[in-house]
């Protein structure tokens, strides 16, 4: 296995925030002696990503999520532990490391308002060093994998958001990072400006061997593209593993949908799992994974069955189940 | 290091020119700043009048010397509107907004970005005027200049500028852990119309707060004392000395501020 390119160890951060009472009295109160508090972001994180992975990152909100991506893109330091991206440690900030890596928050934008998205790549590429026709050969290339034609020359306030989604990413992916952070890429954008921006970071991805650590609420983007996971709750990592392990540890039980050609007693069904519904001919079973195959071969050979659907739960559920259960 | 300077050279450029682009689109700017400077210029000048009274002198100073600090008073504050005030009072709102991330996300030095990203032609009427009412002072104050004393005026007025910038670049620094320091930014730069005067017109007291606390006194006094052909050797090394070390102070306080940045929060 070749030398991983992201590598955290026992990263961690705290923050130390004013502890506020609310009212004026509160603030009153804050103003004459002021009390803090330490809250752990981060805990213990330990990872590797091999380059060219597409990882996606879940969590809650304040799960730590946002504030990881900021340690792995050197914005703020670690408060305990080591990380290491494309060799370099990202507090550094060195050049050689920028070069690397590109952030792309969906909440933020870094394209000039007031003008058109191609002056913004001028001044990129300009930051950068990237050689005029360089440049503008990129950004031809990138502007049709992206399906931008004259929106680059319109300024930025008059394009859809997802017309200035797609141009924030043409501008963070100008220099040809080899590593991209998307935090919330698809924020706020409708379903085909969702499947637009997923699809071209798949053809990214191929095309260019990049790496990508993606983390967003929506969760087609991840199983559109990603194929493991690392889930975090409450700053801790919960899960490192493909989206279909993180199920199965969700979700030791899949469930059994039968539609039979005669109707059955109740009773007939007990034994093979949980009854969650019998409807005339209607039948929907939960059963344990490791008996599924035994019993649903029971099932079958027993009764006369029209049709059969086997499914896991929704995996927003799951997720959802697990952060409820450990509030 | 030639490629380097290289890029930062086409950097700049492309943040001037990006910059020009996105404030020609309000043109009506200009003239309101042409009115704006000439309206200020007439009522510094009315004060002055007033200060200097029958006698025309201001704290030692001739009518003629002392317009040669309102000009040089004029020339910086044009200085202050073309590069300074837009690019440092946006430093608060990138740290309060989070976009900070983005400069600092960037291969290039984030103090030179932040202190270089914006131009504004709306100061370039107060250079113009700043200039004009020099050149005028001067030939009407009938002393012969002396090119030393020109050099030596650039440099001290450089040197001023450079401890203008460091003094505000520190103070909008303080962002990173206060977030809201705009009023403090301002009242500096309102605190400097103080320098339209020589400081010498100022009582003891406040001559000293205008040399020590805030540096009015190397902006304007200093370098117009070295045009007039009157600059003092402690002066102009205070100044220059002045100069370097502010400005060494402020890149170690933005390399110690960043490691205290915590990013707002998404």
């Amino acid at each position: 296995m070749s030398q991983p390119i992201v590598h955290a160890e026992g990263l961690s951060k705290s923050f130390r925030v004013a502890d506020k009472q609310p009212g004026l009295a509160g603030t009153m109160r804050h103003l004459l002696r002021r009390s803090y508090r330490e809250v752990e972001a981060v805990r213990d994180l330990r990872f590797a990503i091999q380059p060219g992975e597409i990882v996606g990152f879940l969590g809650p909100n304040g799960a730590g999520k946002t504030t990881t991506l900021k340690m792995l893109s050197g914005l703020i330091h670690p408060s305990a532990g080591r990380v290491e991206v494309a060799g370099c440690l990202p507090q550094r900030r060195q050049e050689r490391f920028l070069q690397q890596i590109t952030l792309v928050m969906g909440n933020r934008q870094q394209l000039i308002w007031d003008l058109p998205p191609l002056d913004s790549l001028r001044v990129n590429a300009a930051v950068y060093g990237i050689d005029p026709t360089e440049a503008k050969r990129r950004i031809h290339e990138l502007a049709e994998m992206l399906e931008l034609g004259e929106e680059l020359q319109r300024p930025v306030r008059k394009l859809s958001l997802g017309q200035r989604m797609k141009a924030e990413l043409l501008a963070a992916l100008l220099h040809q990072p080899s590593v991209l952070f998307l935090d919330e890429p698809t924020l706020g954008l409708d379903v085909n400006a969702q499947a637009r921006v997923r699809d071209f970071l798949a053809d990214y991805n191929r095309r260019t061997g990049a790496t990508v650590l993606l983390t967003s609420h929506y969760m087609g983007d991840i199983t559109a593209l990603c194929e493991r996971v690392l889930l975090i709750h409450q700053g801790r990592l919960f899960h490192d593993g493909s989206l279909d392990a993180l199920t199965s540890r969700l979700a030791p039980c899949r469930e059994v949908r039968l539609e039979l050609r005669q109707v059955h007693p109740r009773e007939a069904f007990e034994g093979f799992g949980t009854i969650e519904v019998h409807q005339g001919h209607q039948v929907r079973l939960v059963i344990p994974r490791e008996q599924l195959t035994q019993q649903v071969g029971l099932l079958l050979s027993r009764f006369e069955v029209v049709d059969l659907e086997v499914s896991d739960p929704p995996i927003e559920e799951l997720i959802g189940g697990l952060f409820r259960q450990q509030g | 290091m030639a490629q380097r300077l290289r890029r930062y050279g086409r950097t700049l450029l492309s943040f001037w020119a990006t910059s020009l682009e996105a404030e020609l689109e309000y043109q009506l700017n200009l003239v309101i700043e042409l009115l704006a400077v000439l309206g200020n210029l007439a009522g510094s000048l009315f004060v002055l009048v007033l200060l200097a009274g029958p006698s025309g002198q201001l704290g030692g100073w001739s009518w003629n010397s002392a317009l040669v600090v309102l000009g040089i008073y004029t020339l910086l504050d044009g200085f202050t509107s073309c590069v300074l005030q837009p690019n440092l009072s946006k430093i608060v709102s990138h740290v309060q907004n989070g976009t900070l991330d983005f400069v600092l996300l960037k291969p290039i030095d984030s103090q030179f970005w932040l202190s270089t990203r914006s131009f504004s032609p709306w100061g370039l009427p107060g250079v113009i005027a700043g200039l004009a009412l020099i050149g005028w002072a001067l030939v009407h104050n009938g002393e012969a200049l002396s090119a030393g004393g020109m050099a030596l005026a650039v440099a001290l007025l450089v040197a001023g500028g450079l401890i203008l910038y460091s003094l505000w670049f520190l103070l909008a620094g303080l962002s990173i852990w206060f977030v809201k320091v705009w009023n403090a930014t301002e009242v500096l730069r309102y605190t400097l119309v103080a320098g339209r005067y020589p400081i010498s017109a100022y009582p003891p007291a406040l001559r000293l707060v205008f040399t020590l606390v805030l540096p009015v006194a190397f902006l304007t006094t200093v370098p117009a004392e070295a045009l007039l052909g009157r600059a003092s050797a402690a002066w102009a090394l205070g100044s220059l000395a002045a100069a370097a070390i502010s400005l060494v102070g402020t890149r170690l306080f933005w390399q110690f501020a960043l490691r205290h940045y915590t990013s707002a929060s998404s």
